[in-house]
């Protein structure tokens, strides 16, 4: 029973502690020139939380310029083709910019705003975050700079041009494995430079005390949206809540007003690439070790000296050796189970979703439905599983058509 | 007492100030670093600062990334950074050596067996970029059991508030980053620096060290007015990067560039 591993005042829902550690994992791991940035960035998130102003802000913008509340949707003929507990999809790819990403955005360039930063940077994997920030720049009148691997501006050239037809500045990161981890790297490194007025929006739950807490929260509105949405349109609980596992955002966005519920089995899906036991994955949680990355302590993929190793995963979005610091506590504690889908399973339940339910998802959000579909088959037809639909998959076509050997455009 | 404070108290003592020269180990091949560390020696060093490699040096700017990437080219692993300690000591036991670098590797190491083996290597302090003293904790106690001095880092935004905390949590010296960015970053307002250093003097008892941006005499004679000592990091480091393909030639300009500063540090002293 997982209560019995929290101490006396704390719930699963009061973490992070105050200096931002969820039990051994998270905490502040950054160079010193930081520190006093992120002690201003809780002190102002601390005072916006609550702040009904800052909130009713928020609310508005995320009902009339993102769209929410994204419905909650009975995949049928899914649930027919898995022949056991109902499917029921979250539906993120219908937000405006086409992820969720764009939650945590909006609250954070209302953040910027009112911390007086006129400059938003961001990193980028598969170009989600990065158009999302682009869009909420835009939006709010800020410059907005994002870093962005090498290969992966290969790899999603749509969504880099996107985000200069936005005004923001794209700057190809060529270190390291050049994709999603050294862009962060290189984030950090302007952010250190461009401290006085640069606010940096990270994309997941991952980072330095305060963004994982951040992040969270605001992504948050998936789950509150979903519970209440499952109440009203079915009753009581679901059975299984379940997410793809980049950084972590869309899965703890889901999770988090699950997290007291424990009837609800909470299940993260992280990309198995070509294979766990080939090593070439993106997969920390199934089969990483614990260390130090990117400001906070978690499961990574590194070898035996504590080199951080080179991931694999055919969605760009997943392909990160790090998982966020909650994450890692959840698995620990056992409130949350991870599980790992490989390319070939993800781009298969990309190609069902189009042809059963007519919606095109992105192959990030494709490994955490082609589980579901698997782990449906295993429950009773009245059981119920919610799948969070986190983006769509028009960046992806390019990708599709590649592998399916035809040439567009 | 360590041959990191013995060190800087006889530089002290001669009325001089302390130059310290940073290096990544294995850059830009392993073979030649144990060779280069006596070099730099040779020519004034008074302490040695070893990088050590690793895949994401989230706080380095190009120059240093491209030092790490080639030592990574040939597997240099923190075992590997110790060894080239121990073997550097064959020759030479005054100097002291303080290795800098990220926190993942001496985590997958274990603090305790880092902190033992490094003793035994010869190395003297630790300074840990990515680790505050707020999360450092169990590891400056299996450092302080070795009698390997944790060297914390201080910024241009750092607090007074934190600056007591930082100096407190320090052994050896503590390590002002002269500017706001990364390692190499141009443009350093000496005046400003000055001014900064002087302040965090008065709130501390241990020598004070200043570092990134010192890339020449002019730039390090200034400081070191004020200061306790200099690091020179990516002046040297750009050196490694155009004479990879000479191991002589990349000796012999290391040498001059620091006889130079070290020059210019005895002449501003005297
Ligand atoms: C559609 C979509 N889903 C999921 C992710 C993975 O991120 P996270 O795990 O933070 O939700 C991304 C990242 O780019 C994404 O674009």
């Amino acid at each position: 029973m997982v209560s019995k591993q929290l101490g006396t005042n704390e719930t699963l829902t009061s973490f992070p502690d105050q200096s931002g550690h969820f039990g051994p994992y998270g905490g502040r791991f950054v160079s010193e020139t930081l520190m006093a940035a992120l002690d201003e960035l809780t002190l102002a998130y601390d005072g916006l939380k609550t702040d009904s102003a800052f909130l009713a802000e928020l609310g508005s913008d995320l009902e009339h310029y993102v769209g929410r509340a994204s419905p909650l949707y009975l995949a049928q003929r899914l649930t027919d083709h898995a022949g056991g507990a109902k499917i029921w999809l979250k539906r993120e790819d219908l937000n405006h910019t086409g992820a969720h990403k764009i939650n945590n955005c909006i609250g954070q360039a209302l953040l910027a705003r009112h911390m007086g930063k006129p400059r938003i940077i961001a990193e980028t994997g598969a170009g989600q975050h990065g158009v999302a920030s682009a869009t909420v720049a835009a939006r709010f009148g800020l410059k907005c700079t994002v870093y962005m691997g090498s290969e992966d501006i290969q790899r999603q050239s749509l969504n880099v041009y996107r985000m200069k037809l936005l005004g923001a500045e794209v700057v190809p990161v060529t270190s390291g494995s050049r994709t999603l981890k050294d862009a962060l790297n290189e984030a950090m490194r302007d952010w250190v430079t461009n401290v006085d007025d640069t606010h940096y929006i990270i994309g997941t739950v991952a980072g330095p005390h305060p963004y994982p807490m951040i992040v969270r929260d605001l992504q948050s509105v998936i789950g509150r949206e979903a519970r209440a949405q499952f109440a009203r349109q079915h009753g009581g609980l679901p059975d299984a809540v379940m997410a793809c596992v980049g950084g972590g955002s869309n899965a703890m966005g889901i999770f988090y007003p699950f997290l007291e519920d424990e009837t609800v089995r909470l299940i993260g899906v992280e990309a198995a690439g070509d294979g766990i036991m080939t090593g070439r994955h993106a997969a920390p949680l199934t089969d990483g070790i614990v260390g130090v990355l990117h400001g906070n302590r978690t499961y990574l993929m590194q070898d035996q000296a504590g080199l951080i190793s080179e991931t694999h995963s055919v969605s760009a979005g997943l392909d990160y050796p790090g998982v966020g610091p909650e994450h890692a506590w959840l698995k620990d504690i056992e409130r949350a189970e991870y599980v790992a889908v490989t390319d070939e399973e993800a781009l298969g339940a990309f190609r069902q979703l189009n042809l059963l339910e007519g919606i095109l998802p992105a192959l990030e959000s494709s490994h955490a439905l082609a589980h579901a579909v698997e782990f449906a088959g295993t429950l009773r037809k009245d059981q119920n599983i919610i799948v969070n639909l986190s983006g769509r998959g028009d960046k992806d076509i390019p990708t599709m058509a590649k592998i399916d050997g035809i040439s567009i455009g | 007492m360590g041959r990191l404070t013995s060190t800087i108290d006889a530089v002290q003592a001669s009325a001089q100030k302390s130059l310290v020269a940073y290096i990544v180990a294995g850059d830009p091949h392993p073979d030649q670093t144990v060779d280069l560390m006596h070099a730099l020696v040779a020519e004034g060093v008074d302490i040695i600062e070893l990088g050590v490699p690793f895949t994401d040096p989230e706080a380095e700017g190009p120059v240093i990334q491209l030092a790490h990437e080639r030592a990574l080219v040939h597997q240099v692993t923190l075992t590997s950074v110790l060894a080239m300690v121990s073997t550097f000591r064959l020759e030479d036991a005054k100097t002291p050596v303080v290795l800098m670098g990220y926190l993942n590797p001496i985590e997958a190491m274990g603090y305790e067996a880092f902190a033992e083996q490094a003793s035994l290597s010869g190395v003297d302090g630790l300074i840990t970029v990515n680790l505050p003293p707020e999360e450092a904790g169990p590891l400056a106690i299996a450092l302080q059991d070795k009698k390997i001095d944790p060297i914390y880092l201080l910024a241009p935004t750092t607090t007074d508030a934190r600056a007591a905390a930082v100096c407190q949590a320090s052994r050896g010296f503590v390590y002002y980053v002269s500017l706001k960015g990364t390692t190499g970053s141009g443009g350093l307002d000496i005046k400003a620096v000055c001014e900064r250093v002087a302040h965090l003097k008065a709130q501390t008892t241990l020598p004070l060290f200043v570092g990134f941006g010192i890339k020449d005499g002019a730039t390090a004679a200034p400081i070191a007015a004020v200061a306790d000592g200099v690091v020179v990091g990516s002046a040297i480091v750009t050196l490694m990067g155009e004479n990879q393909a000479s191991p002589q030639a990349l000796k012999l300009e290391v040498s001059e560039l620091v006889r130079d500063i070290r020059t210019a540090l005895n002449a501003s002293n005297a």
